[in-house]
């Protein structure tokens, strides 16, 4: 930084030879404020999202910089919310990004007072085979009068109304194929 | 000069920003306020403000208290109970006279800011756009400005020193967006823009309501002639500013700066370097 | 509606500003009310008896728009002579069983009409019609002139005629003035110019009579012809993101993708029954085209392996026999018959009902896997609950091994949510999971492919169907879109994907895993990722993701134009038919064939498409009407009538019949209920209570009690009580008090405010109070659970339980912790007579302290 640029960095310089003699203004602004600009103008790109909560189905816009989600925002394009969002919708950036959210697998063990480290190969493996072994433990074939049941009562499941329509559809795909029935959302409650 | 610190005044050229952008502000209409606070979430989350703490303050729904260091916007919540207490099932009685009134508060970005003309370090500064700005690489903390504000909204963060308050997105206007409170509001009882069209805009609104019989609207902080010289943040209000927490009368506290200057010029000017030397020290 | 979708309510506050007058009836004063012209306080559970005042003023004011109610409504049909109303049984309708508490419906059938002696609908198997049509023939005797004593409007007028101004004052606490406010405001601005929208939450559903809530809203909206018109409709708001699209494809037990029904065991023993009980052969409507729905579904499943040979592999799927619901689930874990429980994305120990019969299931099971954002309460009861307090969960004894699988968000997965409109919008990816987590894609496709791999060389039978399942969505992540591209269904003899269900065929040509989603790949194209701006559109905004069935926005739009085909004003002009170019046509899809002008009448032998006739804009129904009347269908009985709730402080002051004679009762002792009148002890739970949510929370908390922003704006579990009930029990603002029921007691902080009322009901003084629900144990905020304090009673169409009106005491304080907490909830089921061999009565009528 030369001599001249030092002095002219100096606010007091610049307002007495400036437009703003008070120094109150252009003459008070820093490098940074000068510098600044919202994030969203400079993220990599913006994916077009819903919003996760209720079912209005607010559009949302994800900022994502870096490979990291730098914001999220109402989508002004929706005929639904013309780019509003209420408190929850407002704080998807913190449900999305929160250092409280899990990122590894925990097992409790049967008797087990405390949550341990698991693998997700070995949880997904160890979770189909307590599938398999519930399903032989309690499959019903035929009813009493001989009818066909083709089911186990012995599984259940609960959940999907915030998951995707793709999902719901693997979920009951899945279920159904293995003859577990007892599957219920939110839409019971 | 003794007109730069009091009256009616267009804030940004008088700060030097030759051809300034026109002056932008809010209209917050709390008569379209649902109190969802999607304001105050959509500010913490652009603006990375910390939480207020986790108190239950039972003042109705509000629980983060007022405008502070944690808090630059805030929604007020006043339930007004009808003055007489009988029953409201009673047969034959009349309408409920019960009101809950919402309000989102907000920094004002006077015309005439006291928090600015008392800054030593040229930390608050006078945008292009008019506003009222701490930059956070400049505040020392010293919290001049925080008994200088009439509001009472600018406050130092606590373990960090330093004073916080709106910036009106600094960052998001100054490439055309629009501030994070004012496009979250579900219900537009934020609106952003240009001062003089949303004075226009509220004059009509007041207008409306009260061809509607709502007599109570009534516009708080629009008129250039009070003792900030109008606010860049004002409101349309269905109750004395006192009922809000508001000032009825908010005055400049440094109105009476120029007689001051007159007699301690000198001391002033050495304020002026001292404030420069402040402003380096923090620079690294 | 400020409350739970406030970004929903800007379009209300748009028609404020517009002059429209918005009237806000609630138990309690809210930030709804605060923005209201009027605002109504109501008692909890006495909604049918409103809206039941609001027909009958309707009717004996002839305020019905009455072109409307005889074209498109049932109003003419006359009813069968066996039919008896409760007006003349003290609450029952004709057809009640007491020994089973249900309801043979063959009386309440139209005229002429056979009856089918049918078995008793169990209320353990509701829904029978829910997914599909319910028989009726196309032809049946009507009077146009309205008339005849036993055509429907009659029927309903009589019904109606106790429910006056006075009654619904007496009953509501609503004074006659402002009830009339209401009623006026409703009918005057419905009819040719002007339409009224009537908009719920889901809270509605959580009743006793939760369906027919939603009826009387229903009929009201039929009278004043608000149905398939612009402006109008019975507007549920869903508080999940795609709860609507985990109806339509259901994981749900009762139903599989597009509404068709879950085999039954007894009725549905063949593919031949089952696809006849969905089309009602000879029937009218499109769900005689059922058939098709059903094969190119079974074709989506299993592929080249579903064959016309074996009925399309329909032997492959299980049979439901009865409730499966998840309240019978989770008592059914209390009794050790379940094993194994997934939760995704669920949080029952705060969520659903009874959290203590919930909480208890979960720690006497084999394994339990939860996937979630957060460490939820339903992931954490073994140690972190209630009952490890009370010492009814100890770590070291609880059984239930648990998987924690973190899930992906939003943002992190693509795929489409249904809002609550049925609008289908596609999700794009913005960034990958962090670490373990995964999304449920991901997640069932490969628990899928560990299945079939283990199950690979089984020849046992009951292995066929997941060996026969096709699964193939991609490499390490499935393609949601290739998943989206199945749902919608392919032309197997092209390979191209269909653009409507009419494309869809019996004869296996065709696959489609849910048949109303059937265009979302119209030209091959993503329509739910559409995104023009709905500035550049028409108020409709078609081109705004992709709504089913084919794109419609508003269901029902052939009744927007009257009988000949016009609009019924310019005003409200919507769909309508061009006679020039002898085509429906207008601002949305119209929901009518295209080209079937409105002067089109079915032939004597016609049947299902070709029977419905130009005007038939009910295209559904059997009859092609709106049902004022529901002739079946329903478990509880034809017409809404005002039953107290399970739990109430007061007779039901209009029957001897006190609450639903058919309401889902699991009556065990871990699932008590409060004494109601007439039987004895109701004054040990004096206060009435209702739950809903905070703007500032989500459900059960684990998408708002884990965030700071969220956290602090409503920091703790309230209670709010008017001045005179704190008066009352001695409470004070922001002191503790704990709130009793027979199945729990918890504790809150207290907060007075005059936007809670007392009510004088019938002539006595009735106190309510209200509690969100949010709080548990884990988050940046903790509390107790409102929802510990109610039991599982259940609507017994569709199974939801009672949740958001039950008796309670309140008392200043804290509660008690540890072991002295269930011993002083026993005390008040002491008190309240609910000790073991006590059984809540279920018929009550004629009963001497009525």
């Amino acid at each position: 930084m030369g001599v001249r640029t030092w002095i002219e960095g100096w606010p007091v310089y610049r307002q007495l030879t400036g437009t703003d003699p008070l120094g109150r203004g252009a003459a008070a602004q820093s490098e940074r404020s000068k510098g600044l600009t919202a994030r969203t103008e400079t993220a990599d790109r913006v994916a077009k999202s819903v919003c996760p909560y209720c079912a209005v189905g607010c559009g949302q816009r994800i900022f994502v910089k870096d490979e990291k989600i730098v914001q999220i925002e109402g989508d002004p394009d929706s005929p639904v919310s013309r780019g509003r969002l209420c408190p929850k919708g407002s704080a998807s950036l913190s449900l999305v990004t929160s250092d409280r959210r899990q990122q590894h697998v925990l097992y409790r063990r049967p008797y087990g007072t405390e949550w341990e480290r698991l693998d997700l190969e070995t949880a997904m493996d160890m979770i189909a085979d307590r599938v398999l072994a519930a399903r032989d433990a309690t499959w019903q074939d035929r009813d009493d009068r001989q009818r066909p049941l083709n089911r186990t009562l012995g599984i259940s499941s609960l959940g999907g109304a915030t998951l995707d329509n793709e999902e719901n559809y693997l979920i009951k795909k899945l279920f159904t194929a293995i003859g577990a029935i007892q599957i219920e959302n939110q839409a019971r409650i | 000069m003794a007109n730069s610190l009091y009256g009616p005044l267009d804030p940004a050229p008088d700060a030097g920003y030759v051809d300034a952008p026109p002056r932008m502000g809010f209209f917050t209409d709390t008569s379209v306020c649902i109190g969802c606070k999607a304001c105050e979430v959509a500010c913490k989350e652009w603006n990375a403000v910390p939480d207020d703490g986790f108190d239950l303050l039972g003042q109705s729904y509000d629980n983060t208290g007022g405008l502070s260091a944690n808090s630059w916007r805030h929604v007020a919540f006043i339930e007004q109970p009808r003055p007489d207490p009988v029953f409201l099932g009673m047969p034959g009685q009349d309408k409920p006279d019960f009101r809950w009134l919402m309000m989102s508060n907000v920094c004002k970005h006077c015309t005439h800011a006291g928090c600015l003309d008392v800054c030593p370090t040229g930390a608050l500064f006078r945008t292009e756009f008019g506003t009222v700005v701490v930059q956070e690489d400049v505040c020392n903390g010293c919290g001049y400005c925080v008994a200088a504000c009439p509001y009472g909204v600018i406050d130092r963060r606590e373990g960090d020193g330093r004073a916080w308050k709106c910036t009106m997105c600094y960052d998001r206007i100054g490439d055309g967006l629009t501030p994070a409170c004012a496009q979250a509001c579900p219900t537009e009882s934020i609106q952003y823009g240009e001062l003089d069209v949303l004075r226009e805009a509220a004059a009509e609104r007041v207008a409306k309501l009260h061809a509607e019989g709502v007599e109570s609207a009534r516009l708080y902080g629009h008129s250039e002639e009070d003792g900030v010289g109008g606010d860049g943040a004002f409101f349309l209000l269905l109750d004395e500013p006192e009922v809000y927490g508001l000032p009825p009368d908010p005055v400049v506290t440094t109105k009476d700066l120029p007689d001051m200057w007159k007699r301690a010029g000198l001391a002033a000017l050495t304020m002026a370097a001292s404030v420069a030397v402040a402003f380096l020290g923090r620079r690294r | 509606m400020a409350e739970a979708h406030p970004v929903g309510f800007q379009w209300v506050v748009e028609a404020k500003n517009r002059g429209a007058k918005v009237i806000h009836v609630d138990p309690r004063f809210t930030r709804t009310s605060a923005l209201a012209h009027t605002y109504v306080p109501v008692r909890a559970g006495t909604d049918i008896a409103f809206l039941g005042g609001v027909i009958n003023y309707i009717l004996s004011n002839e305020k019905d728009f009455r072109e409307y109610v005889l074209a498109y409504t049932n109003a003419s049909t006359i009813v069968s002579e066996d039919f008896r109303d409760t007006e003349d049984l003290d609450g029952l309708f004709s057809g009640y069983d007491p020994e089973t508490n249900t309801y043979n419906s063959d009386s309440w059938t139209y005229d002429g009409v056979e009856q089918h002696h049918e078995p008793h609908p169990d209320t353990a198997e509701p829904m029978r019609h829910e997914s599909h049509g319910a028989p009726v023939p196309k032809d049946t005797p009507k009077d146009p002139t309205l008339q005849h004593p036993r055509c429907v409007y009659q029927v309903l007028k009589r019904h109606y005629a106790r429910y006056t101004p006075e009654v619904v004052e007496r009953l509501c606490g609503v004074p006659r003035q402002a009830f009339l406010e209401v009623c006026e405001a409703w009918t005057a601005n419905s009819g040719r110019e002007r339409t009224t929208a009537l908009v719920y939450s889901v809270g509605w559903t959580q009743h006793s009579v939760g369906v027919q809530y939603i009826r009387t809203g229903a009929i009201i909206q039929l009278l004043l012809g608000n149905m398939g018109r612009p402006g109008g409709g019975v507007l549920a708001l869903r508080g999940h993101a795609s709860i609507q699209g985990s109806t339509d494809i259901p994981t749900l037990f009762n139903l599989l993708p597009g509404y068709l029904p879950m085999p039954n065991h007894e009725k549905h023993e063949t593919f031949r029954q089952w696809v006849d009980a969905i089309r009602h052969p000879g029937q009218k409507g499109f769900w005689s085209n059922a058939e098709s729905y059903a094969v190119s579904l079974l074709k989506a499943y299993f592929g080249a392996a579903a064959t016309e040979e074996n009925d399309w592999g329909y032997d492959w799927l299980p049979r439901v026999t009865g409730d499966h619901g998840t309240y019978r689930q989770a008592l059914d874990m209390i009794d050790g018959k379940i094993k194994g429980y997934f939760l995704l994305g669920q949080n029952p120990a705060v969520g659903s009902a009874h959290g203590r019969a919930q909480r208890l299931g979960m720690a006497n099971l084999d394994w339990l896997v939860v996937r979630d954002l957060y460490l939820i309460e339903s992931a954490t009861f073994w140690k972190g609950g209630p009952e490890a307090a009370t010492g009814e969960i100890v770590p070291e004894q609880c059984r239930t091994e648990v998987f924690f699988m973190p899930a992906a968000a939003h943002a992190e997965k693509e795929g489409t949510f249904t809002q609550t409109q049925r609008m289908l919008q596609w999700r794009e990816k913005a960034v990958e999971p962090p670490g373990d987590a995964r999304s449920e894609l991901w997640f069932f496709y490969h628990l899928g492919k560990r299945i079939r791999e283990r199950l690979a060389d089984s020849t046992l039978p009951r292995d066929q169907g997941i060996k026969n399942l096709t699964w193939e969505y991609g490499g390490e992540e499935p393609d949601a879109e290739l998943v989206l591209k199945e749902i919608n269904g392919y032309d197997l003899t092209t390979g191209k994907l269909l653009s409507t269900f009419n494309e869809m065929r019996p004869d296996g040509t065709t696959s489609g895993g849910c048949w109303i989603y059937t265009g979302v790949f119209k030209d091959g194209v993503n329509q739910a990722a559409r995104r023009k701006p709905g500035r550049e559109q028409n108020f409709v905004a078609p081109e705004w993701g992709w709504a089913w069935p084919a794109n419609r926005r508003t269901l029902y739009n052939r009744a927007s134009a009257d009988p000949e085909g016009n609009p019924w004003s310019q005003r409200k002009a919507y769909v309508w038919w061009d006679a020039e170019k002898g085509e429906w046509t207008g601002e949305d899809v119209p929901d009518f064939e295209k080209t079937k002008p409105p002067s089109y009448r079915p032939g004597p032998d016609d049947t299902g498409v070709a029977a419905i006739a130009g005007d038939d804009a009910f295209i559904m129904q059997g009859d092609g009407k709106g049902w004022l009347f529901a002739p079946s269908g329903l478990i509880d009985g034809p017409m809404p009538t005002h039953y107290e709730p399970a739990e109430s402080t007061i007779r039901n002051p209009l029957y001897g019949q006190q609450a639903n004679p058919t309401r889902k009762v699991y009556d065990r002792e871990d699932n008590p209920t409060n004494p109601s009148p007439p039987e004895r002890h109701s004054e040990v739970f004096p206060y009435v209570f209702s739950t809903s949510r905070l703007t500032e929370h989500h459900t059960a908390g684990g998408m708002s009690r884990q965030l700071a922003y969220l956290s602090e704006l409503q920091p703790e579990m309230f209670v709010e009580v008017s001045p005179a009930l704190a008066a009352e029990r001695g409470l004070t603002h922001l002191g503790w008090a704990h709130i009793v029921t027979a199945r729990a007691a918890i504790e809150a902080r207290v907060l007075v405010t005059e936007r809670l009322r007392p009510l004088r009901i019938d002539g006595r003084t009735i106190h309510q109070l209200w509690l969100p629900y949010h709080w548990g144990s884990e988050g940046l905020v903790t509390g107790d659970s409102a929802n510990d304090l109610i039991g599982i009673t259940l609507d017994p169409n569709v199974l939801i339980q009672e949740s958001k009106v039950g008796t309670c005491d309140i008392q200043p304080g804290r509660r008690p912790i540890g072991k002295a907490l269930l011993a002083y909830v026993e005390e008040y089921r002491r008190r309240a007579g609910l000790i073991p061999g006590h059984h809540t009565p279920i018929v009550t009528t004629g009963d001497a302290d009525g």
